[in-house]
Protein backbone atom coordinates (compact mmCIF):
# COMPACT_ATOMS: atom_id res chain seq x y z
CA UNK A 1 0.00 0.00 0.00
CA UNK A 2 0.67 3.50 -0.47
CA UNK A 3 2.81 4.93 2.60
CA UNK A 4 3.08 2.68 5.38
CA UNK A 5 5.72 0.71 4.54
CA UNK A 6 4.70 -2.38 2.91
CA UNK A 7 5.38 -5.95 4.20
CA UNK A 8 6.86 -7.32 0.88
CA UNK A 9 6.57 -10.69 0.40
CA UNK A 10 9.69 -13.40 1.41
CA UNK A 11 11.77 -14.24 -2.00
CA UNK A 12 12.73 -17.24 -2.37
CA UNK A 13 14.94 -19.10 -5.02
CA UNK A 14 13.85 -22.58 -5.44
CA UNK A 15 16.36 -25.01 -7.74
CA UNK A 16 17.28 -28.12 -8.44
CA UNK A 17 20.71 -29.03 -9.22
CA UNK A 18 22.89 -31.82 -10.15
CA UNK A 19 22.27 -34.13 -12.11
CA UNK A 20 18.98 -35.93 -11.60
CA UNK A 21 15.76 -35.27 -13.19
CA UNK A 22 13.10 -35.54 -9.93
CA UNK A 23 11.66 -32.51 -10.35
CA UNK A 24 8.08 -33.46 -8.55
CA UNK A 25 9.15 -32.25 -5.00
CA UNK A 26 10.63 -29.26 -5.95
CA UNK A 27 7.70 -27.97 -7.74
CA UNK A 28 5.30 -29.22 -4.68
CA UNK A 29 7.84 -26.99 -2.85
CA UNK A 30 7.52 -24.01 -4.89
CA UNK A 31 3.70 -23.97 -4.88
CA UNK A 32 3.47 -24.49 -1.28
CA UNK A 33 5.66 -21.40 -0.83
CA UNK A 34 3.61 -19.31 -3.57
CA UNK A 35 0.52 -20.24 -2.01
CA UNK A 36 1.83 -19.23 1.31
CA UNK A 37 2.34 -15.41 -0.02
CA UNK A 38 5.65 -15.95 -0.90
CA UNK A 39 7.60 -15.05 -4.29
CA UNK A 40 9.25 -17.71 -5.50
CA UNK A 41 11.45 -17.62 -8.77
CA UNK A 42 11.74 -21.31 -10.12
CA UNK A 43 14.79 -22.33 -12.35
CA UNK A 44 13.61 -25.56 -13.01
CA UNK A 45 16.19 -28.54 -13.46
CA UNK A 46 19.62 -29.15 -13.70
CA UNK A 47 21.31 -26.41 -12.07
CA UNK A 48 25.03 -25.56 -11.57
CA UNK A 49 25.80 -23.96 -8.20
CA UNK A 50 27.00 -21.12 -10.48
CA UNK A 51 23.79 -20.69 -12.43
CA UNK A 52 22.01 -21.03 -8.77
CA UNK A 53 24.17 -18.55 -6.82
CA UNK A 54 23.79 -16.13 -10.11
CA UNK A 55 19.84 -16.07 -10.31
CA UNK A 56 19.76 -15.72 -6.50
CA UNK A 57 22.40 -12.77 -6.70
CA UNK A 58 20.81 -10.92 -9.49
CA UNK A 59 16.63 -11.62 -7.99
CA UNK A 60 17.77 -10.55 -4.33
CA UNK A 61 16.30 -13.36 -2.58
CA UNK A 62 16.48 -14.00 1.09
CA UNK A 63 16.05 -17.78 0.79
CA UNK A 64 17.77 -20.49 -1.77
CA UNK A 65 15.86 -23.75 -1.65
CA UNK A 66 17.75 -26.45 -3.02
CA UNK A 67 16.04 -29.91 -4.27
CA UNK A 68 19.16 -32.88 -4.17
CA UNK A 69 18.17 -36.17 -4.89
CA UNK A 70 21.17 -37.66 -6.44
CA UNK A 71 23.26 -37.95 -3.04
CA UNK A 72 25.38 -34.64 -4.09
CA UNK A 73 24.44 -32.80 -1.50
CA UNK A 74 27.54 -32.83 0.71
CA UNK A 75 29.35 -30.63 -2.75
CA UNK A 76 26.47 -28.91 -4.05
CA UNK A 77 24.50 -27.21 -0.72
CA UNK A 78 28.22 -25.74 0.50
CA UNK A 79 28.95 -24.95 -3.12
CA UNK A 80 26.08 -22.83 -3.36
CA UNK A 81 26.52 -21.39 0.16
CA UNK A 82 30.22 -20.44 -0.73
CA UNK A 83 29.24 -18.89 -3.99
CA UNK A 84 26.77 -16.24 -1.77
CA UNK A 85 29.19 -15.50 0.84
CA UNK A 86 31.81 -14.83 -2.03
CA UNK A 87 29.39 -12.18 -3.88
CA UNK A 88 28.74 -10.80 -0.12
CA UNK A 89 25.74 -12.56 0.25
CA UNK A 90 26.18 -13.98 3.30
CA UNK A 91 22.76 -13.39 4.66
CA UNK A 92 20.77 -15.64 2.36
CA UNK A 93 19.34 -18.74 3.79
CA UNK A 94 20.53 -21.65 2.20
CA UNK A 95 18.28 -24.51 2.99
CA UNK A 96 16.28 -26.92 0.98
CA UNK A 97 15.25 -31.01 1.00
CA UNK A 98 15.94 -34.81 -0.34
CA UNK A 99 17.06 -37.54 0.24
CA UNK A 100 19.89 -36.85 3.05
CA UNK A 101 20.86 -38.78 5.82
CA UNK A 102 21.05 -37.30 9.18
CA UNK A 103 24.91 -37.13 9.42
CA UNK A 104 24.95 -35.77 6.42
CA UNK A 105 22.51 -33.22 7.63
CA UNK A 106 24.56 -32.14 11.13
CA UNK A 107 27.86 -31.67 8.77
CA UNK A 108 25.82 -29.46 6.51
CA UNK A 109 24.36 -27.46 9.14
CA UNK A 110 27.96 -26.61 10.63
CA UNK A 111 28.58 -25.71 7.06
CA UNK A 112 26.30 -23.04 7.52
CA UNK A 113 23.58 -24.93 5.72
CA UNK A 114 20.03 -24.28 7.38
CA UNK A 115 17.58 -26.70 8.08
CA UNK A 116 17.09 -30.19 5.56
CA UNK A 117 13.74 -31.51 4.94
CA UNK A 118 13.46 -34.89 4.16
CA UNK A 119 10.44 -36.57 1.62
CA UNK A 120 7.08 -36.93 2.93
CA UNK A 121 7.59 -33.58 5.02
CA UNK A 122 4.23 -31.40 5.43
CA UNK A 123 5.05 -28.38 3.36
CA UNK A 124 3.63 -26.18 5.91
CA UNK A 125 6.72 -27.17 8.11
CA UNK A 126 8.75 -25.70 5.72
CA UNK A 127 6.36 -22.80 5.11
CA UNK A 128 6.56 -22.22 8.83
CA UNK A 129 10.50 -22.66 8.83
CA UNK A 130 11.11 -19.55 6.38
CA UNK A 131 8.58 -17.50 8.18
CA UNK A 132 9.98 -17.27 11.05
CA UNK A 133 13.73 -17.45 10.44
CA UNK A 134 12.48 -14.10 7.60
CA UNK A 135 10.69 -12.84 10.81
CA UNK A 136 14.26 -13.07 12.40
CA UNK A 137 16.56 -12.11 9.83
CA UNK A 138 14.86 -10.05 7.05
CA UNK A 139 15.03 -6.45 7.98
CA UNK A 140 11.43 -5.06 6.05
CA UNK B 1 22.91 -2.88 2.46
CA UNK B 2 22.23 1.27 3.32
CA UNK B 3 21.25 3.54 0.47
CA UNK B 4 24.80 4.79 0.69
CA UNK B 5 26.25 1.26 0.04
CA UNK B 6 24.15 0.63 -2.96
CA UNK B 7 25.15 3.89 -4.31
CA UNK B 8 28.36 3.04 -4.25
CA UNK B 9 28.08 -0.54 -5.25
CA UNK B 10 26.43 0.90 -8.27
CA UNK B 11 29.59 3.26 -8.57
CA UNK B 12 31.85 0.22 -8.54
CA UNK B 13 29.13 -1.82 -10.99
CA UNK B 14 28.38 -4.40 -8.72
CA UNK B 15 25.53 -6.93 -10.01
CA UNK B 16 24.67 -7.34 -6.18
CA UNK B 17 24.39 -3.69 -5.37
CA UNK B 18 22.03 -3.23 -8.61
CA UNK B 19 19.88 -6.32 -7.47
CA UNK B 20 19.66 -4.52 -4.14
CA UNK B 21 18.70 -1.06 -5.73
CA UNK B 22 15.81 -2.75 -7.64
CA UNK B 23 14.71 -4.33 -4.74
CA UNK B 24 14.66 -0.73 -2.34
CA UNK B 25 12.52 0.40 -5.95
CA UNK B 26 10.16 -2.13 -5.75
CA UNK B 27 9.59 -1.94 -2.21
CA UNK B 28 9.90 1.86 -2.08
CA UNK B 29 12.00 1.94 1.09
CA UNK B 30 13.58 4.90 2.14
CA UNK B 31 16.24 6.82 -0.29
CA UNK B 32 14.66 4.98 -3.46
CA UNK B 33 14.14 8.20 -5.10
CA UNK B 34 17.35 9.31 -4.38
CA UNK B 35 18.86 5.88 -5.99
CA UNK B 36 16.90 6.61 -9.11
CA UNK B 37 17.26 10.41 -8.94
CA UNK B 38 21.02 9.31 -9.41
CA UNK B 39 20.29 7.27 -12.19
CA UNK B 40 18.36 9.18 -14.22
CA UNK B 41 21.27 11.31 -14.49
CA UNK B 42 22.99 8.32 -16.40
CA UNK B 43 20.51 7.50 -18.72
CA UNK B 44 21.16 7.74 -22.44
CA UNK B 45 24.40 7.25 -22.78
CA UNK B 46 25.27 3.78 -23.88
CA UNK B 47 22.61 4.28 -26.55
CA UNK B 48 20.22 1.80 -24.66
CA UNK B 49 17.09 0.75 -26.31
CA UNK B 50 14.48 -0.71 -24.98
CA UNK B 51 12.05 -3.40 -26.13
CA UNK B 52 8.72 -4.43 -24.23
CA UNK B 53 7.15 -8.23 -25.23
CA UNK B 54 3.97 -8.89 -24.55
CA UNK B 55 1.53 -11.39 -25.47
CA UNK B 56 -0.77 -14.24 -24.09
CA UNK B 57 0.58 -16.80 -21.61
CA UNK B 58 2.37 -19.47 -23.19
CA UNK B 59 2.94 -17.56 -26.41
CA UNK B 60 6.77 -18.18 -25.77
CA UNK B 61 7.86 -14.48 -25.14
CA UNK B 62 10.63 -15.90 -22.47
CA UNK B 63 12.03 -18.40 -25.04
CA UNK B 64 12.02 -15.07 -27.52
CA UNK B 65 13.68 -13.36 -25.18
CA UNK B 66 16.12 -15.70 -24.81
CA UNK B 67 16.99 -16.28 -28.61
CA UNK B 68 16.82 -12.16 -28.65
CA UNK B 69 19.07 -12.27 -26.10
CA UNK B 70 21.49 -14.44 -27.46
CA UNK B 71 21.12 -12.34 -30.44
CA UNK B 72 21.93 -9.28 -28.77
CA UNK B 73 25.18 -10.88 -27.36
CA UNK B 74 26.37 -12.11 -30.60
CA UNK B 75 26.23 -8.20 -31.52
CA UNK B 76 28.62 -7.44 -28.36
CA UNK B 77 25.48 -5.64 -26.63
CA UNK B 78 25.06 -6.45 -22.86
CA UNK B 79 21.27 -7.07 -22.34
CA UNK B 80 19.06 -6.25 -18.61
CA UNK B 81 15.72 -8.46 -18.90
CA UNK B 82 12.61 -7.42 -16.02
CA UNK B 83 10.54 -9.90 -16.70
CA UNK B 84 7.00 -9.61 -15.10
CA UNK B 85 4.92 -12.50 -13.75
CA UNK B 86 1.28 -12.31 -12.00
CA UNK B 87 1.22 -12.18 -8.47
CA UNK B 88 -1.93 -14.50 -6.74
CA UNK B 89 -4.67 -11.79 -5.79
CA UNK B 90 -6.00 -14.25 -3.04
CA UNK B 91 -2.51 -15.10 -1.21
CA UNK B 92 -0.42 -12.55 -2.50
CA UNK B 93 2.54 -15.19 -3.87
CA UNK B 94 4.01 -15.26 -7.02
CA UNK B 95 5.65 -18.32 -8.99
CA UNK B 96 8.47 -16.41 -10.79
CA UNK B 97 9.39 -18.80 -13.81
CA UNK B 98 10.48 -17.40 -16.71
CA UNK B 99 14.37 -17.85 -15.99
CA UNK B 100 13.85 -21.22 -16.91
CA UNK B 101 13.46 -20.51 -20.53
CA UNK B 102 16.61 -18.25 -20.33
CA UNK B 103 19.19 -20.82 -18.73
CA UNK B 104 21.72 -20.75 -21.34
CA UNK B 105 22.12 -17.05 -20.71
CA UNK B 106 22.01 -17.63 -17.17
CA UNK B 107 25.70 -17.27 -16.84
CA UNK B 108 26.98 -14.65 -18.98
CA UNK B 109 27.78 -11.34 -16.84
CA UNK B 110 26.96 -9.33 -19.69
CA UNK B 111 23.50 -9.98 -18.64
CA UNK B 112 21.14 -9.53 -15.98
CA UNK B 113 17.38 -10.80 -15.30
CA UNK B 114 15.12 -9.84 -12.90
CA UNK B 115 11.94 -11.29 -12.41
CA UNK B 116 9.24 -9.45 -10.75
CA UNK B 117 6.15 -9.96 -9.24
CA UNK B 118 2.52 -7.58 -10.29
CA UNK B 119 2.24 -7.47 -6.56
CA UNK B 120 -1.36 -5.56 -7.26
CA UNK B 121 -0.31 -2.30 -7.51
CA UNK B 122 -2.23 0.37 -7.63
CA UNK B 123 -1.73 1.22 -11.49
CA UNK B 124 1.82 2.18 -10.16
CA UNK B 125 3.27 -1.29 -11.65
CA UNK B 126 4.12 0.58 -14.83
CA UNK B 127 5.85 3.00 -13.54
CA UNK B 128 8.30 0.56 -10.83
CA UNK B 129 9.18 -1.39 -13.98
CA UNK B 130 10.17 1.56 -15.77
CA UNK B 131 12.37 2.36 -12.96
CA UNK B 132 13.60 -0.79 -12.84
CA UNK B 133 14.56 -0.74 -16.47
CA UNK B 134 16.16 2.65 -15.43
CA UNK B 135 17.90 1.14 -12.93
CA UNK B 136 19.87 -1.41 -15.49
CA UNK B 137 20.15 1.34 -18.22
CA UNK B 138 21.66 3.63 -15.57
CA UNK B 139 24.43 0.68 -15.00
CA UNK B 140 25.54 0.46 -18.37
CA UNK B 141 22.98 -2.35 -19.77
CA UNK B 142 22.41 -1.29 -23.65
CA UNK B 143 19.39 -3.24 -24.30
CA UNK B 144 16.32 -3.82 -21.79
CA UNK B 145 13.79 -6.18 -22.65
CA UNK B 146 10.56 -5.73 -20.55
CA UNK B 147 8.88 -9.13 -20.70
CA UNK B 148 5.07 -9.19 -19.88
CA UNK B 149 1.94 -11.12 -19.97
CA UNK B 150 -0.49 -9.41 -21.49
CA UNK B 151 -3.51 -9.72 -20.40
CA UNK B 152 -4.42 -6.80 -19.35
CA UNK B 153 -4.75 -2.89 -19.22
CA UNK B 154 -1.61 -2.92 -16.44
CA UNK B 155 -0.04 -5.10 -18.47
CA UNK B 156 -0.54 -2.59 -21.57
CA UNK B 157 1.12 -0.01 -19.69
CA UNK B 158 3.99 -1.81 -18.76
CA UNK B 159 4.78 -2.54 -22.69
CA UNK B 160 4.16 0.80 -23.31
CA UNK B 161 6.93 2.12 -21.34
CA UNK B 162 9.46 0.67 -23.83
CA UNK B 163 10.48 2.43 -26.77
CA UNK B 164 9.31 -0.61 -29.27
CA UNK B 165 6.22 -3.16 -28.18
CA UNK B 166 6.54 -6.73 -29.69
CA UNK B 167 3.35 -8.39 -29.51
CA UNK B 168 3.77 -12.29 -29.41
CA UNK B 169 0.91 -14.65 -30.95
CA UNK B 170 0.65 -17.93 -31.49
CA UNK B 171 -1.50 -20.13 -34.03
CA UNK B 172 -3.76 -21.21 -30.64
CA UNK B 173 -4.12 -17.93 -29.80
CA UNK B 174 -7.58 -17.52 -31.56
CA UNK B 175 -9.28 -16.54 -34.75
CA UNK B 176 -9.35 -13.68 -37.03
CA UNK B 177 -11.92 -12.34 -34.49
CA UNK B 178 -9.56 -11.95 -31.59
CA UNK B 179 -7.40 -9.94 -33.85
CA UNK B 180 -10.02 -7.56 -34.31
CA UNK B 181 -10.80 -7.17 -30.76
CA UNK B 182 -9.71 -3.77 -29.02
CA UNK B 183 -6.23 -3.23 -26.70
CA UNK B 184 -3.75 -5.75 -27.03
CA UNK B 185 -3.68 -5.65 -30.60
CA UNK B 186 -3.47 -2.13 -30.86
CA UNK B 187 -0.60 -1.33 -29.07
CA UNK B 188 2.05 -2.89 -30.88
CA UNK B 189 4.43 -1.96 -33.42
CA UNK B 190 5.50 -5.38 -34.29
CA UNK B 191 3.48 -8.59 -34.10
CA UNK B 192 5.31 -11.78 -33.85
CA UNK B 193 3.61 -15.29 -34.84
CA UNK B 194 5.09 -17.73 -32.77
CA UNK B 195 5.39 -21.21 -32.79
CA UNK B 196 5.20 -20.77 -36.92
CA UNK B 197 5.58 -24.42 -37.53
CA UNK B 198 2.30 -25.06 -36.44
CA UNK B 199 -1.00 -25.34 -38.10
CA UNK B 200 -2.67 -22.09 -38.15
CA UNK B 201 0.14 -19.80 -38.49
CA UNK B 202 -0.17 -18.72 -41.95
CA UNK B 203 -3.88 -18.01 -41.40
CA UNK B 204 -3.31 -15.80 -38.29
CA UNK B 205 -0.45 -13.89 -39.83
CA UNK B 206 -2.57 -13.19 -42.82
CA UNK B 207 -5.11 -12.43 -40.35
CA UNK B 208 -3.05 -10.00 -38.20
CA UNK B 209 -2.22 -8.53 -41.60
CA UNK B 210 -5.69 -7.58 -42.52
CA UNK B 211 -6.53 -6.37 -39.15
CA UNK B 212 -3.85 -4.22 -39.35
CA UNK B 213 -5.04 -3.33 -43.09
CA UNK B 214 -8.71 -2.81 -41.62
CA UNK B 215 -7.52 -0.22 -39.04
CA UNK B 216 -5.31 1.82 -41.51
CA UNK B 217 -8.21 1.51 -44.05
CA UNK B 218 -6.12 0.12 -47.02
CA UNK B 219 -7.23 -3.44 -45.98
CA UNK B 220 -7.45 -4.84 -49.20
CA UNK B 221 -3.92 -2.94 -51.03
CA UNK B 222 -2.46 -6.20 -51.18
CA UNK B 223 -4.85 -8.29 -52.95
CA UNK B 224 -3.58 -7.20 -56.49
CA UNK B 225 -6.62 -6.70 -59.54
CA UNK B 226 -7.42 -9.88 -61.58
CA UNK B 227 -4.92 -10.42 -64.51
CA UNK B 228 -2.74 -8.68 -62.83
CA UNK B 229 0.36 -8.53 -61.86
CA UNK B 230 0.64 -9.92 -57.91
CA UNK B 231 1.73 -6.98 -55.84
CA UNK B 232 3.36 -8.16 -52.67
CA UNK B 233 5.01 -4.84 -51.12
CA UNK B 234 7.58 -4.10 -48.82
CA UNK B 235 5.69 -4.25 -45.61
CA UNK B 236 6.40 -7.58 -44.53
CA UNK B 237 10.12 -5.91 -43.95
CA UNK B 238 8.37 -3.56 -41.45
CA UNK B 239 7.58 -0.09 -42.49
CA UNK B 240 7.94 1.77 -45.98
CA UNK B 241 10.86 4.38 -46.04
CA UNK B 242 8.46 6.40 -48.56
CA UNK B 243 5.82 7.00 -45.94
CA UNK B 244 6.17 8.68 -42.82
CA UNK B 245 3.94 5.99 -40.84
CA UNK B 246 5.28 3.22 -39.32
CA UNK B 247 3.58 0.06 -40.70
CA UNK B 248 3.48 -2.52 -37.81
CA UNK B 249 5.20 -5.91 -39.71
CA UNK B 250 3.78 -9.15 -38.97
CA UNK B 251 6.45 -11.37 -38.57
CA UNK B 252 7.03 -15.29 -37.96
CA UNK B 253 8.95 -17.10 -35.63
CA UNK B 254 9.75 -20.70 -34.03
CA UNK B 255 11.75 -19.40 -31.02
CA UNK B 256 12.85 -22.69 -30.08
CA UNK B 257 14.71 -23.46 -33.05
CA UNK B 258 15.60 -19.73 -33.53
CA UNK B 259 13.96 -19.33 -36.86
CA UNK B 260 13.13 -15.70 -38.04
CA UNK B 261 14.30 -13.95 -34.50
CA UNK B 262 17.46 -12.61 -37.33
CA UNK B 263 14.13 -10.95 -39.07
CA UNK B 264 12.97 -9.66 -35.57
CA UNK B 265 16.11 -8.26 -34.43
CA UNK B 266 16.27 -6.38 -38.03
CA UNK B 267 12.79 -5.54 -37.41
CA UNK B 268 13.62 -4.04 -34.54
CA UNK B 269 16.53 -2.06 -35.63
CA UNK B 270 14.38 -0.60 -38.14
CA UNK B 271 11.83 0.59 -35.85
CA UNK B 272 14.23 1.99 -33.30
CA UNK B 273 15.90 4.23 -37.21
CA UNK B 274 12.07 4.96 -37.64
CA UNK B 275 11.19 6.54 -34.75
CA UNK B 276 15.05 8.70 -34.93
CA UNK B 277 14.41 9.36 -38.43
CA UNK B 278 10.76 10.92 -37.46
CA UNK B 279 11.51 12.53 -34.50
CA UNK B 280 9.21 10.33 -32.24
CA UNK B 281 12.01 8.56 -30.16
CA UNK B 282 12.54 12.91 -28.74
CA UNK B 283 8.53 13.02 -28.62
CA UNK B 284 7.85 9.99 -26.70
CA UNK B 285 10.82 10.44 -24.51
CA UNK B 286 9.48 13.91 -23.59
CA UNK B 287 5.93 12.04 -23.10
CA UNK B 288 7.10 9.55 -20.98
CA UNK B 289 9.07 11.66 -18.99
CA UNK B 290 5.64 14.15 -18.50
CA UNK B 291 4.21 11.07 -17.46
CA UNK B 292 6.52 9.78 -14.97
CA UNK B 293 6.94 13.14 -12.98
CA UNK B 294 2.90 12.87 -12.45
CA UNK B 295 3.16 9.38 -11.61
CA UNK B 296 5.90 10.14 -8.87
CA UNK B 297 3.81 13.08 -7.51
CA UNK B 298 1.02 11.26 -7.79
CA UNK B 299 2.61 8.38 -5.37
CA UNK B 300 4.19 11.36 -3.59
CA UNK B 301 0.55 12.82 -2.42
CA UNK B 302 -0.51 9.25 -2.03
CA UNK B 303 1.86 8.84 0.57
CA UNK B 304 1.97 12.28 2.12
CA UNK B 305 -1.91 11.69 2.46
CA UNK B 306 -1.62 8.45 3.58
CA UNK B 307 1.68 9.58 6.32
CA UNK B 308 1.35 13.11 7.03
CA UNK B 309 -2.10 13.90 7.22
CA UNK B 310 -4.96 12.40 9.58
CA UNK B 311 -6.82 11.08 6.44
CA UNK B 312 -7.12 7.30 7.07
CA UNK B 313 -8.04 7.83 11.04
CA UNK B 314 -10.81 10.36 9.59
CA UNK B 315 -11.93 7.31 7.45
CA UNK B 316 -12.23 4.74 10.33
CA UNK B 317 -14.29 7.53 11.88
CA UNK B 318 -16.79 7.82 9.37
CA UNK B 319 -16.48 4.34 8.02
CA UNK B 320 -19.64 3.24 10.15
CA UNK B 321 -21.82 6.07 9.17
CA UNK B 322 -21.18 4.86 5.48
CA UNK B 323 -21.56 1.48 6.21
CA UNK B 324 -25.38 2.50 7.98
CA UNK B 325 -26.18 4.09 4.66
CA UNK B 326 -26.37 7.57 6.66
CA UNK B 327 -23.62 9.07 4.51
CA UNK B 328 -22.18 8.17 0.80
CA UNK B 329 -18.38 7.79 0.47
CA UNK B 330 -18.49 10.65 -1.71
CA UNK B 331 -19.52 13.02 1.25
CA UNK B 332 -17.38 11.73 3.31
CA UNK B 333 -14.11 11.38 0.83
CA UNK B 334 -14.98 15.17 0.20
CA UNK B 335 -15.21 16.09 3.57
CA UNK B 336 -11.80 14.54 4.23
CA UNK B 337 -10.54 16.37 1.48
CA UNK B 338 -11.56 19.53 2.86
CA UNK B 339 -10.30 19.10 6.09
CA UNK B 340 -6.77 18.33 4.16
CA UNK B 341 -7.03 21.03 1.86
CA UNK B 342 -7.53 23.90 5.03
CA UNK B 343 -4.78 22.17 7.16
CA UNK B 344 -7.32 20.55 9.74
CA UNK B 345 -6.15 17.22 9.30
CA UNK B 346 -2.59 17.72 8.84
Amino acid sequence: MPGSPLKRPIRVLVAKPGLDGHDRGAKVVAAALRDAGMEVIYTGLHQTPEMIAQAAIQEDVDVVGLSILSGAHLTLFPRVKQLLVEAGRDDVLVTGGGIIPPEDIDALRKQGIGRLFGPGTPTAELVKYIEEWAAEHVSA
Amino acid sequence: MSVERILEGLARREPAALARAITLVENQRDGFERVLSHAHGLLGRSGARRIGITGPPGAGKSTLTEALIQRFRAQGLSVGVVAVDPTSPFTGGALLGDRIRMESVSLDPQVFIRSMATRGAHGGLATTTEEVADLLEAFGFQRIIVETVGVGQTELDIARTAETTVLVLVPESGDGIQTLKAGVMEIADLYVVNKSDRAGADKLRQEVEVMLGIRRGNAFRHVAPHHAQPTRSDRRTGGSQQSDSWEPPVLATVASTGAGVDELAAALDRHHAYLEASGQLGERRRRRLADRTRAVLERGVRRWLVEATRAEELLRQRLDEVADGLRSPYDVAAEILDQVKTGVVK
